[in-house]
């Protein structure tokens, strides 16, 4: 038989490397061919004869890991002229050489944070060693490379989501932030009493609260658009909250963090500019995993986490149209966001700057725009064809699991990289911890998405999310071990 | 495989003993673990020699969380108040066996410590009290 990594060789030898991306019958006949492979990709030379152990002797880590990861170069998609190559992908993450009980470490919770290359922890190393500075202030030759390297990345994050400018971007902790600044600054400007704000019932936390704070201050009121029982927004909700008038804002979610849906935000953003709305767009979960457009989707702020695509955590970005930041009022009053103090009154900087009072997590912005250079030399649209396929056959191999609950919508292909599941009566806990026995990493719990778990009659759910570094291997080890849990629970 | 699911624990998360309310009862506290959802909430019924006379708890959330509920139950019914205020982590942990991680702990002690907080409160705090129940 033709394997596909024997075909992925014939293709990289080829001169003619073919503009089409994971072609679905690569896919199938690689599915085919995967399970004829033993459930656990080993190298061949430490299982003889018989199935492979679910073992892993500590001493054979790196050996082990290493090979485990070579078997998955099968796994290489062919998108334009780049090669998605996720051996060489593992091996740029340092900590997947870790055993956790004994067994690699398979890391399916990347939706919380995902795990950072060597590249981008070497450079934070390199900046603390060699020019560690105060930015925009000092004169001296470190400062100077440290105010490069810092506006620099703003420049990066700027290209990545197409902003007109890097003016457009503000550098803040995270996606939660992102948002409190919007609500506090614009939202204290702009949302009266009587005025209305449009959520949906799937955001996370940090795309409620701040609302329900910024409600309570000005006399506002909040709009929840509903879900459908697969998970999707009732666009219905959505229209007559519109329409009811007063809407000064609509925030939603590109991306959510428990389902997995992807929202149609263009058309929703369309649809609320034509009321005069603002939107704001909450990406933690799409930035990382696709090609977002600013300028094609017309939002008006959007907000995300650098944490979640292979940065440092406690940097994020507020992207805000420019005409919008200009009038905006400060969100924290200090250093470098002043144009001049006197005793009683200051005057401020144009943005970014007047939003970044104080000094800002400069190490963490290089780290990001390290991450951003790494993330793009792998090419986003080849980011998102790995992700998706590994959704969908996580998808496919999950639901067929005896007893199994998976939520949000049916066809995997509306949803990005993550899937929510319940096994009988096991707790997502119990079932966290069993999956943990077995070295896999998931999250189990609300997933600060409370709302999301009242619409969906459950306290919690067992949440497995992939990214750039996982492989189809690591999903059949999961597969595995929910159906231990399974049997533990004599589901 | 040394996992925390006993059968035993499995049996008490499955045909928990002792849930339900108690009407009557003089002592009632309930919390939550915020981190992962679970609640419990304990009712116990007291004689005038503060013997505990009977004993409720309800709830929802993990196995661990709900098991252990159960056993401290078991454990308290007969017994008097003081001895209820005496019951150690380690009586708790000794009962559900195993090896905890830290965060799975927190499920484990809840119920001790909603048992501790309704105890506490009939009795009367202290300092001491205080700083016992947050350290659960």
């Amino acid at each position: 038989m033709t394997t596909l990594k024997q075909k992925w060789a014939a293709a990289s030898s080829s001169t003619s490397l073919k503009a089409t991306s994971h072609a679905a019958a690569d896919t199938a006949s690689y599915r085919k061919a995967k399970n004829r492979l033993p459930g656990l990709a080993v190298p061949k030379s430490t299982t003889p004869t018989t199935k492979p152990p679910l073992t892993f002797p500590g001493q054979l880590a790196q050996s082990t890991v290493r090979g485990y990861a070579t078997q998955k170069q099968a796994t290489a998609y062919i998108h334009g002229d780049k090669l998605y190559d996720i051996d060489k992908v593992r091996h740029d993450f340092p900590i997947l050489n870790r055993l956790i009980n004994g067994k690699p470490l398979a890391y399916l919770d990347s939706a919380a944070t995902a795990q950072k290359p060597a590249e981008v922890i070497d450079e934070l190393t390199r900046f603390y060693n060699e020019y560690n500075a105060n930015v925009h202030r000092g004169v001296y030759k470190i400062s100077e490379e440290a105010t490069a390297a810092y506006e620099e990345a703003r420049a990066k994050i700027a290209q990545l989501i197409n902003a007109k400018s890097p003016n457009e971007i503000i550098f803040v902790r995270g996606t939660t932030e992102a948002i409190n600044l919007v609500a506090q600054s614009w939202g204290r400007a702009n949302v009266g009493l009587g005025d209305g704000i449009i959520l949906t019932e799937m955001e996370h936390h940090s795309n409620i609260v701040p609302w329900q704070l910024l409600a309570k201050e000005r006399g506002a009121h909040l709009k929840y658009v509903g879900l459908t029982d697969d998970g999707h927004l009732v666009h219905e909700d959505f229209r007559q909250h519109l329409e009811s008038g007063g809407i000064k804002l609509v925030t939603l979610t590109h991306v959510s963090n428990v389902l997995g849906t992807i929202n149609p935000v263009r058309e929703y953003i369309r649809e609320a500019h034509k009321q005069g709305c603002r939107v704001l767009v909450d990406a933690a979960q799409s930035v990382p995993h696709m090609p977002v457009d600013v300028q094609d989707m017309d939002c008006d702020f959007l907000a995300f986490s650098g944490h979640k695509m292979c940065g440092p955590t406690g940097i994020g970005v507020l992207y805000a149209k420019k005409a919008i930041l200009e009038e905006m009022p400060p969100y924290h009053g200090g250093g470098e966001m002043i144009r001049e103090v006197h005793l009683y009154e200051s005057t401020w900087r144009d943005p970014p700057y007047r939003f970044e009072a104080g000094t800002t997590n400069i190490a963490g912005a290089i780290g990001l725009g390290k991450a951003i250079d790494y993330l793009s030399e792998i090419g986003l649209r080849n980011i998102q064809a790995h992700d998706q396929e590994l959704t969908e056959y996580m998808h496919e191999m999950l639901g067929k699991v005896k007893g199994i609950k998976i939520y949000g919508p049916a066809n995997p292909r509306t949803k990005a990289g993550v899937i929510s599941f319940s096994l009988g009566d096991v707790h997502a806990h119990d079932m966290a911890s069993l999956l943990d026995e077995d070295g896999i990493a998931v999250r189990s719990g609300h997933h600060c998405a409370q709302p999301l778990m009242d619409r969906l009659g459950v306290s919690s759910t067992t949440r497995a999310s992939v990214y750039i570094y996982n492989t189809e291997d690591e999903i059949d080890r999961l597969v595995e071990s929910v159906e231990r849990a399974g049997r533990v629970f004599k589901i | 495989m040394s996992s925390i699911y006993s059968e035993i624990i499995l049996d008490y998360y499955r045909y928990p003993r002792n849930k339900g309310t108690l009407p009557h009862a003089q002592i009632h506290a309930r919390d939550t673990n915020p981190l992962c959802g679970d609640v419990v909430e304990m009712q116990l019924e007291v004689d005038e020699k503060n013997n505990v006379k009977d004993v409720k708890f309800n709830g929802q959330g993990c196995a661990i969380s709900q098991a252990s509920a159960s056993m401290l139950t078991e454990l308290v019914k007969g017994k008097t108040i003081d001895d209820a205020r005496k019951i150690s982590k380690e009586d708790v942990l000794s009962l559900i066996g195993g090896q905890l991680t830290a965060v799975r702990l927190k499920c484990a002690l809840l119920s001790l410590k909603v048992l501790k907080t309704g105890v506490y409160n009939y009795i009367g705090s202290t300092d001491a009290s205080k700083d016992e129940l947050s350290g659960l």
